[in-house]
């Protein structure tokens, strides 16, 4: 039995590790010092000593002004970037009022609609201080322009301005599922913004390319790597090919990843990912810039851990996956709320969220010397192992022609959908135990409190729609969004005509619209 | 072919514009490894075109999985659907987050079981079972 012990994506682990496990490493090329290439042990010399990650709470629902309340109190409680959760019509570019976005407007984030509603959303936030994260992709463009739009009217200059939006619109076709456009078109939104932001919002971090999501679907942790890399590859191609230079734009891509449970490998799996962008960036696109070759990333406690079942449990789980994330060198972090296998977390519940991250910041003593798992003979195996892994995956989707070939033929859905299934009928045999779920059971005495999202919430979206649509003025808004309509169908870059269609007041809908009459719609591809 | 033999043909679906289908697409493995025939229509579909695929493919369950809180909404269009199609006896099930204090609502439109997060495919495929083969008998 213990002979077949693994890790979570099922790398053999032996009883105890020795030196020999490592004796093809060399701690120069493949290890090296914190802050130089390759970047194993972190993308700074001092890390968490010099400061801390972010601590950056996923936030947004019901209305922009009940989430702006949300963001304030986050704020006043000590967290110290936002990150901004949108619902799912603002995600796939739909109003409020259109028909499919019936019983979806406010529930898994805030409705945006119009410019109103993003000044609405950020009331009273220093945006020349707090960084803001938007997990936004077949709408980014219109989300960053309204975001821009607000940091304008506050007077702050765009260069001041610091932010992330997520922009990684190809995870999206093979999980999660918001995209739109075509894949080819897509790319060109996401290449229209790297050079957009390269020239105007130089601080901005112009895509997270995710593995999170991916992994969230049933990836294992080799998957998510290879996946989230085989995305960043076409999206460096994408630019080299829109006319930019390699270190234009590299120092600006940042990643997103999931943290489990599995602790060790999780901590590998960070550690063997800088290495593998490093090589990456250097070796393949011949950046010169360490800035360019450097993996930032945001981290996410992973949501499928979360259980219905006996919920307090689940602080537990998201501390283990959050040690994992500081202990890998996480940029910034979210933890989950223990009632989210039910609902949106309650406030009390996203304090306790943020609580951890502080208990382990501030008490645990954790942060107090740079990637301190660093030589141990299993943490360095299994990072090199998850490294090596990692790369045949990425050249097996290279071999089929690079991500979007893989997307197109629905390789990486059917992986990551094998991977779920076996991991299911491991639980439903009890070759997996889950505390609670398929063992150490007992019933619930009553049902967990939830919060939900006042059904009022939608209604007054739409009323306030309504408002705006017969206040505006709405030859300026058909004018603006015609430009858009001509942009679009030509190569010139589509940022500034969003820009000034927000800021005649268009609404999301109909700024997606138009790119739909030009770019047409993604039709998935279900292979199970 | 018996009234037991012949295949249960399920539809499963995922209304609206969430796009989480993990447990949608598990579900349709584990059903069709059982031997049932599944039709499953992907994300991002209307309830009307649920409705439309259940009549065109003559199906005797519809599980829809719904991870974004628009649950009731959702479950109440397609059962004002049903019932305008005289489509009654189909087994209507539903996945996904969905809070247990809506339980009861979604029972009062007709949904017969909804399976959480941390449900076994195996306790589903035995619900569906039971459920279409005694509609048979009936």
């Amino acid at each position: 039995m213990e002979d077949d012990l693994t890790t979570a994506s099922g790398i053999p682990v032996k009883p105890i590790h020795y030196p020999e496990d490592c004796s093809n490493l060399d701690y120069d090329s493949h290890i090296g010092i914190p802050g130089e290439y390759p970047f194993t042990r972190g993308i700074r010399a001092e890390m968490y000593r010099a400061r801390l990650w972010t601590m950056r709470q996923y936030s947004g629902y019901s209305t922009p002004e009940e989430s702006n309340k949300r963001f304030h109190y986050l704020l006043n409680q000590g967290q110290t970037g936002l990150s901004i959760a949108f619902d799912l019509p603002t995600q796939t570019g739909y109003d409020s009022d259109h028909s499919i976005s019936l019983g979806e407007v406010g529930k898994v984030g805030v409705p945006i609609d119009t410019l109103d509603d993003m000044e609405t959303l950020l009331r009273d936030i220093p945006l020349e201080k707090v960084t803001t994260s938007m997990t936004i992709n077949a709408t980014a463009p219109v989300l960053l322009a309204l975001y821009l739009s607000v940091a304008k009217k506050q007077g702050i200059p765009l260069d001041q301005v610091r932010g992330t939006i997520q922009n990684d619109i190809l995870k999206e076709y093979i999980a999660r599922g918001t995209y739109i456009y075509p894949p080819k078109h897509s790319m060109r939104l996401v290449t229209d913004i790297f050079t957009f932001c390269a020239e105007q919002v130089p601080n901005w971090n112009t895509i997270s390319i995710s593995g999170y999501h991916m992994r969230e679907a049933g990836a294992t942790a080799i998957q998510e790597l290879a996946f989230t890399f085989s995305n960043a590859i076409e999206y460096v191609k994408a630019a080299l090919k829109a006319g930019l230079d390699v270190d234009q734009f590299a120092n600006r891509l940042s990643f997103f990843f999931v943290a489990s449970t599995d602790l060790f490998e999780e901590i590998a799996k960070y550690r063997a990912a800088r290495r593998i962008w490093a090589d990456i960036m250097k070796t393949k696109f011949k950046a010169k810039n360490p800035k360019s070759m450097m993996l930032r990333f945001h981290t996410q406690t992973a949501g499928v851990t979360l259980t219905a079942q006996q919920i307090d449990n689940n602080v537990i789980r998201t501390t283990i996956q959050a040690l994992a994330a500081v202990l890998g060198g996480t940029q910034s972090l979210h933890v989950n709320s223990k009632d989210e296998a039910l609902s949106l977390p309650s406030e009390a519940s996203a304090e306790l969220s943020l609580r951890t991250q502080q208990i382990l910041a501030h008490e645990s003593g954790i942060i107090n010397t740079v990637d301190p798992l660093a030589g141990s003979y299993y943490v360095e195996h299994l990072t090199n192992q998850l490294y090596e892994k990692t790369k045949i995956l990425i050249d097996e989707v290279e071999d089929l022609g690079g991500a979007i070939s893989g997307i197109e033929n629905g390789f990486q859905a059917l992986q990551i959908h094998e991977s779920a299934y076996t991991l299911q009928k491991a639980i439903e045999a009890e070759d997996q135990i889950i505390v609670g779920v398929n063992k150490y059971q007992k019933p619930e005495l009553e049902p967990a409190k939830i919060t939900p999202v006042e059904s009022s919430a939608a209604k007054s979206q739409m009323t306030k729609l309504s408002k705006i649509k017969a206040s505006r003025d709405n030859a300026k808004v058909e004018a603006s969004l015609l430009k858009l309509k001509s942009v679009a169908s030509s190569d010139d870059n589509t940022i500034e005509p969003i820009m000034e269609c927000v800021q005649a007041y268009a609404t999301v809908g109909e700024i997606s619209d138009v790119l739909r009459s030009v770019f047409g719609e993604h039709q998935e591809t279900v292979i199970i | 072919m018996t009234t037991s033999e012949r295949p249960i043909k399920v539809l499963i679906a995922k209304p609206g514009l969430d796009g989480h289908d993990r447990g949608a697409k598990i579900i349709v493995r584990a059903l069709r490894d059982s031997g049932m025939e599944v039709v499953y229509t992907g994300i991002r579909q209307s309830p009307q075109t649920i409705v439309q695929t259940a009549i065109q493919e003559d199906v005797e369950a519809i599980g829809l999985s719904i991870l974004s809180g628009a649950h009731i909404e959702l479950f109440t269009k397609i059962a004002e659907l049903l019932s305008s199609n005289n489509m009654v006896g189909i087994l209507l099930f539903a996945g996904g987050i969905i809070p247990e204090s809506d339980h009861q609502e979604l029972k009062r439109l007709g949904v017969k079981s909804v399976f959480g997060p941390g449900s076994k495919t195996s306790d589903i495929v035995n619900e569906i079972k039971s459920y279409v083969l005694k509609q048979r008998l009936g």
